[in-house]
């Protein structure tokens, strides 16, 4: 409101430009004196972790990476000259040398030396398919997931398993390593979502027989350890069944831990179902679709949306507790890690903790990959449900 | 305790149902099959049953395996190993899984007779012992009194300590822990003075120890606990080619025949190696046994005799080191006795 008949207002007719902040509230002083060292007792505590990380730190590089040995053909590499091997008395490291020897026999187990190009492929195979199935961007997810979940496994098994196309025949007893642990928790993972979709829809049935049904699988499979469903599929199983019906062992224990993943899905998919207002329900049915494309069209691409981090939690939880077959004697990962300790030419002081650190790790490395790909997906079909 | 009885009942249920799955003809079964179904350690037992890099099994229960093979086929190669857990050993026994358990386990009555198996031969004479720290300079597990002694705890183990010290009037004072890996760590870390274990699994811990010379193995042995193959009860043929295929590894140990020259001794004079090498005139000792008249030649050429087994696998020439003790020949202090073979 400037005006010339008056002269005495002052009145800025433009904005002056923003000055900078103050020096200590900005940059990396102001950060670390706000958050790390704001009075007398966040700075002892600084200082305490502080100390705390770089020692353990170090420790951990020092072990893991600067002692550690790389290369080396038996114990002698990796044990102290008390311990009758070549390092200095007071040596400690990781031993590399062991896992980078045992590394084929800690990925495919027992697999016939000559043979082990077929797992290899395998793991090739899968890691083809599925991979562009998870990438949005690839077009024709129909047939993509068509090959990545009926074709490839179909491969697969006679791929691993031999005796068609002069493959030399190989039994599951000599399967063994990641390849078990891949084995197992893939097909948990395929098979358990849509079981688990299709019971948790059971569950909520306006029909008697098919309610009580699931339930009393849900219930009964959720109500026992894992390691029981395991050892009554391995060993009670055989059993009740008649006397010459031979179910293989592996294909036993794969039908275990999918019942049991099935049945924990079933309640993940119900959680987000129950979400769902009954608005959507009604709304479905006035447009006159029919039960199946109800639930397909509006209420499931809903429901599942919204409990994607506890079918995650659900898949990361199986993939973890396949480590549980080696109660049957079937060595995962970690079991064939564990076996390999036994070795009488690589037994030292550090090659169990060595060995454990690579199974974790390897472990971990799945794990995070699933949580981070979830991450992605609930971002990439956020659509206001975010708080 | 209570995993043994989980176990038990289960094998007891395991064999009130599969009688009928288990053949009662094991021998012509695995002839026709064309190998032998060993159950071993999965799990991995530092000179009993390992698998190197490329799958292949070795060690003193692996032997037996083979041994077996090699007195009904003369191919010691004709073995499938079946890894088994402590858990599940018995039910794959009783189901017929496998022809015969090679899995250190302890004989004892009740396996014996309750859960319906057949031990008799002995391929390890193991017993609870002691490993101390050399510092402390005893020489005796008499002398251990008022020591901390590091124990598995909810084993057989930890009882036999209690009864031990109790026994002897001495005073102990027990760190026990759940797992094995917390015990081995606790007492490399010093926690202790004493371990105790199976002496078998001693001198595999003390390879794992910072300072293995540092520590001693006592010589006492507190409990028995004989690991020998297991068969299933009924099969009275089947149980003696197994037992005597390890009665045929210490025959040889006594007569001399290795390995090496066991071509050798074919040619020899002395009548108990020829009757025993299959080389006498009308001995039927094979055939009666329900396999070839070389069968004891097979078992040696293939695996050598039980003191060479011993040897590369748990005594001098392994990393273990075990010293004979208990498994000695009878002619030297042990207790390894084969019956006559004749």
């Amino acid at each position: 409101m400037t005006s010339k008949n008056n002269d005495i207002a002052f009145v800025r007719s433009h904005m002056l430009a923003a000055e900078k902040p103050p020096r200590q509230e900005i940059g990396l002083a102001a950060w670390l004196s706000r958050n790390l060292f704001s009075g007398l007792f966040d700075t002892i505590l600084t200082l305490v972790s502080l100390t705390l990380i770089v020692w353990t730190g170090a420790h951990l590089v020092n072990w893991l990476l600067v002692n550690a040995v790389w290369f080396g053909t038996d114990r002698t590499f990796c044990a102290t000259v008390e311990q009758g091997g070549i390092q200095p008395n007071g040596w400690s490291g990781a031993c590399w040398a062991f896992v980078g020897e045992k590394f084929s026999y800690f990925m495919v187990g027992a697999y016939p030396v000559h043979e082990r190009w077929r797992p290899y492929l395998v793991f090739a195979l899968f890691a083809a398919t599925l991979a562009p199935l998870l990438m949005p961007r690839v077009p024709h997810k129909a047939a993509n997931a068509l090959l990545a979940f009926v074709i490839m496994p179909v491969i697969s098994f006679f791929l691993l398993h031999g005796g068609v196309f002069g493959l030399m025949p190989v039994e599951t007893s000599l399967w063994g390593g990641l390849l078990v642990t891949l084995i197992i928790s893939y097909v948990g993972i395929v098979v358990s979502l849509p079981v688990g979709i299709l019971l948790a829809l059971g569950r909520r049935s306006q029909m008697a027989v098919i309610r009580t049904l699931c339930i009393a699988f849900i219930e009964l499979i959720r109500g026992v350890p894992l390691i029981t469903v395991l050892f009554l599929a391995s060993y009670m199983l055989p059993l009740f069944l008649p006397p010459g019906t031979n179910i293989d062992k592996f294909l036993r224990a794969v039908i275990g831990v999918s019942m049991f993943a099935s049945a924990y899905m079933a309640e993940v998919i119900r959680g987000g179902l129950q979400a769902i207002p009954k608005g959507q329900f009604e709304g479905a049915d006035s447009l006159g679709l029919s039960y199946w494309q109800k639930m397909a069209l509006i209420v499931m691409p809903q429901a599942i949306k919204l409990v994607i981090p506890g079918i995650v939690n659900t898949f990361i939880g199986m993939f973890k507790d396949t480590s549980l077959v080696s109660i049957i004697s079937m060595y995962d990962l970690l079991g064939i890690v564990r076996a390999s300790f036994a070795d009488a030419n690589w037994v030292s002081s550090v090659t169990p903790l060595t060995g454990l650190v690579f199974a974790g790790f390897v472990f971990w490395l799945f794990c995070f990959s699933m949580s981070r790909y979830s991450g992605f997906i609930e971002r990439r079909l956020d659509t206001g449900h975010k708080r | 305790m209570k995993k043994t009885l989980l176990t038990a009942a289960i094998a007891a249920a395991a064999f009130g149902f599969g009688v009928s799955a288990a053949s009662a003809d094991t021998l012509e079964n695995v002839k026709k099959k064309g190998f032998v179904q060993c159950g071993v350690n999965g799990a991995g037992l530092l000179g009993f049953a390992s698998q190197d890099t490329a799958g292949n099994w070795s060690g003193l229960d692996i032997d037996l395996c083979k041994a077996v093979a090699a007195s009904v086929f003369g191919d010691a190669t004709k073995v499938k190993y079946t890894p088994l857990s402590a858990k599940d050993r018995f039910p794959a026994l009783q189901s017929g899984e496998i022809d015969l358990l090679a899995r250190n386990t302890t004989w004892t009555i009740s396996r014996d007779t309750q859960l319906g198996f057949n031990f008799r031969a002995v391929n390890y004479y193991d017993g609870q012992g002691f490993m101390a720290k050399k510092s402390l300079g005893v020489k005796s597990a008499l002398e251990l009194s008022g020591a901390a002694v590091c124990v598995q705890t909810g084993t057989t183990t930890e009882l036999n300590l209690a009864d031990y010290f109790k026994a002897n009037k001495m005073d102990y004072k027990p760190v026990v822990f759940e797992k094995q890996e917390e015990v081995d760590a606790a007492y490399d870390a010093g926690r202790c003075d004493v371990y105790t274990t199976d002496q078998s699994g001693l001198y595999a811990i003390r390879l794992t120890l910072k300072q293995p010379d540092e520590h001693v193995i006592l010589p006492e042995i507190i409990s028995k606990e004989p690991l020998g193959p297991a068969v299933r009860q009924g099969d009275d043929k089947w149980f003696d080619i197994v037992s005597y295929a390890h009665y045929a590894m210490v025959t040889a140990e006594e007569f001399g025949i290795t390995q090496a020259n066991v071509d050798e001794m074919l040619t020899s004079e002395n009548p108990d190696i020829k009757r025993f090498l299959g080389e006498e005139k009308d001995s039927t000792i094979g055939p009666d046994l329900g396999v070839d008249n070389k069968w004891a030649y097979n078992i040696i050429k293939a695996v050598g005799n039980y003191g060479e087994s011993f040897e590369r696998n748990v005594g001098e020439g392994s990393q273990l080191k075990i010293s004979r003790g208990l498994n000695n020949l009878w002619s030297k202090g042990g207790l390894q006795y084969a019956p006559p073979i004749r």
